[in-house]
């Protein structure tokens, strides 16, 4: 019955107040219903409890703070592969600083290693004008070497130390709002469509929050308005547009990718330290697993804007997080999928691109047929989504993203001319 | 330039990276409490016969890693999935090994062809998406390595067979496995027959490279992509080709390791190739010769650096710094001398202007 009375509201505001009400908000509603019915028509509660979102929130953070860091990099012309060894070389940082001074130094320790790594890749990159592809992949080398070096030589003899890993240390503190969270929990059990679904969103955010995941999503804010609304982010974007007028106009371009490069890492470490101190309950060599990589994947996915990375991120997580929990609920997700993909099938339809529309319907198709025939999802492939998910998004997307246009080209001081 | 002073300046950048890496994997070292020296008396040790064995595997596999990203590389394309490539064809390849389905030597020629076409179709991917809709091959090939290492998993542990803790694929006939050559006692090991497979990819590459109409065309892709088309090379045709090449060669990798010591495809598996041979290729300047040394150091010390954990209380990871410093700076030091080298060049053209300045004469009867 609900369903009834929600949808048209939806759709009335859509065509009523379409300048008053931004498209991204619109987005996220649409996210919410699908979602909600999708829950109820499977009886999966597990695919918005509060539990599966607070996991959700853990596993983006990381992977966030890599997107954040490629962005940094991007959007001043350095493409930046070595995001994963600058997030290792941020958790053994993080696990260092935490176990002689405590967790609010090991965050700066993390980012200060990240950073190290940052200025080794801007070295390179940008003084010595080496291909920006073959000094990541050397940083990653270097990086994955030297924590496992590190770790060896400097935790072996701790206590809860090891020569791969470094347990027991203190975490930042974590924040419960009592009334509301409690009150949230219970609307969110109550399994009501939609109202029930935002509680969950509520009771995730309030419930045990960590003060790192907090910092997190407060440095995505902060990027965005220091990139977009600062003279400082408009000339270092312009380094990453055409440096050569940049140069012209005065700034010095220069310095302006070591700067863009150096906090790339260093943001990138604080996401190798969230690792460490939130997402596990210590330090281990090798803790990243490619999500330095799958960063990289969010920022292009999320078209080099800080609100698509977000969003990058958050899908990321998601499908990262949920192989730890119900198998079950994995099917369901096929559902969501498939109407995922059918509603870009319908957008595509009204904009005439009947070709790419037919794609998306024919997918949308196997996938509602997936769902229908299978009863569960091996749990490799839900692994393997963000992976897959890029794949598909630029090859049918490509065209809608814009990178920085001077993003990977090597520049010498004075090419102005 | 004299012939002297090109050799020197050809010498120098390899030779500035190694002290580098030397100087910078000493203070390291020196920075965790243990002695630099004893650190280089230990990997500088004569290698026992088995380890000298080992290197000579272990190069081999390196060398074929390397060349597979090498033949990107020369046309400016970056196959960071290496990995991916030869972890889908070894896989594949064992299963089709394994089922027997012909015997002998004739099931090992077959098994090759196998891992070449897979490694091919998966490179093939990335090689395709970048003609056709424009993706970055940087990009791809990364996602289709973390996909490979997902399919290869499902695969192995849904269709493998049980051996203990883990599974693997059908082992292979004892008709089809290849006993090698034993240099040194039986204890020491053998080489690997499938050795030989890194020397012919090697002597073909550089023939294809520098006697062929396609290797004139992939070096003059990757020289200058507008100079390319203006001579009627098929550039996007070329960007498949030469991906779907390298990851034929990918394919190869891991080929000499399961038909000379590991039968079967699970925990007997090597990861991590696929990036040691960005690395050695980049060190070795995509050149065959440059390949085969970078590619036998790499192997010296992995091996040597065993020995560290016995021998002293030096982590022997390590090792992985020194080659991590030695790529990026083999890289910067190639920046620089071409740096000086344009200077020093700009420089000569400047003394000849002045010199016919001086003289007029000279110059127009010279």
């Amino acid at each position: 019955m609900s369903t009834v009375v929600s949808e048209p509201e939806a759709t009335s505001s859509k065509s009523r107040r379409r300048s008053f009400v931004p498209r991204w908000l619109l987005l996220v509603a649409f996210v919410v219903v699908v979602v909600s019915a999708v829950r109820i028509i499977t009886g999966q509660d597990q695919i918005d409890s509060p539990g599966s979102l607070s996991a959700a929130i853990i596993a983006t953070c990381p992977i966030l703070m890599a997107a954040l860091g490629g962005l940094w990099s991007e959007r001043a012309g350095v493409v930046n592969i070595g995001l994963e060894g600058q997030m290792i070389l941020g958790t053994w940082g993080a696990a260092y600083f935490t176990y002689y001074y405590g967790p609010w130094m090991g965050i700066l320790g993390a980012a200060l290693l990240g950073a190290v790594g940052g200025a080794l890749h801007a070295l390179a990159t940008v003084t010595f004008g080496v291909d920006h592809i073959v000094s990541g992949v050397a940083i990653n080398i270097i990086g994955l070497g030297a924590a496992k070096f590190l770790a060896e030589a400097y935790f072996a003899n701790l206590e809860g130390g090891g020569v791969k890993q470094l347990t027991g240390l203190d975490r930042p503190p974590s924040i419960t709002l009592p009334g509301l969270s409690d009150g949230a929990e219970a609307i969110a059990d109550k399994g009501w469509f939609v109202i029930s679904d935002l509680a969950s969103v509520v009771a995730a955010l309030t419930d045990n929050l960590n003060v790192m995941t907090i910092l997190i999503f407060a440095l995505l804010a902060l990027s965005g308005w220091v990139l977009w609304r600062t003279a400082f982010g408009l000339r270092l974007r312009s380094c990453g547009e055409n440096p050569q007028a940049a140069e012209s106009l005065g700034v010095n371009v220069l310095r302006y990718k070591w700067i863009a490069v150096t906090i790339s890492g260093a943001l990138a470490g604080i996401g190798g330290g969230f690792l460490a101190l939130v997402a596990s309950s210590g330090f281990v060599t090798g803790q990243t697993g490619g999500r330095g990589y799958i960063g990289l994947a969010a920022m292009i996915f999320g078209n080099w804007r800080p609100g698509g990375i977000l969003t990058g991120a958050l899908m990321f997580g998601y499908t990262d997080s949920l192989p730890l929990r119900s198998a079950d609920t994995i099917h369901a997700l096929l559902l969501l999928v498939a109407i995922g993909l059918a509603a870009l099938a319908v957008w595509r339809f009204t904009r005439q691109q009947t070709t790419q529309g037919l794609v998306f319907a024919a997918l949308g198709g196997l996938f509602l047929l997936w769902f229908l025939v299978t009863d569960s999802v091996p749990r490799e492939f839900t692994g393997m989504t963000p992976y897959l998910a890029t794949l598909l998004v630029l090859a049918f997307a490509a065209q809608r993203l814009r990178m920085p246009k001077a993003d990977g080209q090597i520049y010498r001081k004075g090419s102005a001319g | 330039m004299s012939l002297v002073r090109r050799t020197l300046m050809a010498l120098a950048a390899p030779l500035m990276a190694v002290v580098a890496a030397m100087v910078i994997t000493s203070l390291v070292v020196f920075a965790s409490q243990s002695s630099p020296a004893e650190f280089w008396t230990i990997i500088f040790d004569p290698p026992a016969p088995r380890v000298y064995v080992n290197i000579v595997n272990q190069s081999a596999m390196i060398f074929l890693s390397a060349l597979a990203a090498a033949v990107g590389f020369k046309m400016n394309l970056f196959n960071i999935g290496v990995e991916g490539q030869y972890q889908m064809a070894s896989h594949a390849a064992a299963i089709f090994a394994g089922a027997a389905i012909f015997s002998g030597a004739l099931n090992v020629l077959a098994t090759l062809v196998v891992a070449m076409v897979v490694g091919s179709l998966w490179a093939g991917i990335a090689g395709v998406l970048r003609v056709t809709r424009g993706v970055s091959e940087v990009i791809s090939t990364i996602m289709l390595n973390a996909i490979a290492l997902t399919l290869t998993g499902y695969f192995l542990s849904t269709y493998g067979e049980k051996a203990g803790n883990s599974r693997r694929t059908t082992v292979l006939d004892p008709g089809s496995r290849l006993a090698g050559f034993t240099p040194f006692e039986e204890r020491d090991g053998a080489i690997w027959t499938l050795v030989v497979l890194a020397v012919l990819a090697g002597v073909a590459f550089s023939f294809v490279l520098n006697k062929t109409r396609f290797g004139f065309d992939l070096r003059a892709t990757g020289m200058s992509e507008t100079a390319a088309v203006a001579s009627g090379v098929k550039v996007s045709r070329m960007i498949v080709i030469s991906m779907m090449l390298s990851g034929a060669i990918a394919g190869l990798i891991w080929m000499p390791a399961f038909f000379g010591a590991a039968y079967s495809y699970g925990t007997t598996f090597q990861a991590g190739l696929g990036f040691t041979g960005i690395a050695v290729a980049l060190l070795g300047r995509n050149q065959p010769l440059g390949i085969f040394f970078g590619a036998v150091l790499f192997a010296f010390l992995n091996e040597q650096s065993n020995r560290l954990t016995l021998q002293s209380d030096i982590s022997q990871n390590v090792v992985q710094i020194t080659q991590g410093v030695i790529v990026l700076a083999v890289v910067v030091a190639y920046e620089v001398v071409r740096r000086r080298k344009v200077a020093a060049e700009q420089q000569a053209v400047r003394r000849n202007i002045d010199a016919d300045k001086d003289a007029p004469g000279e110059a127009v009867s010279a």
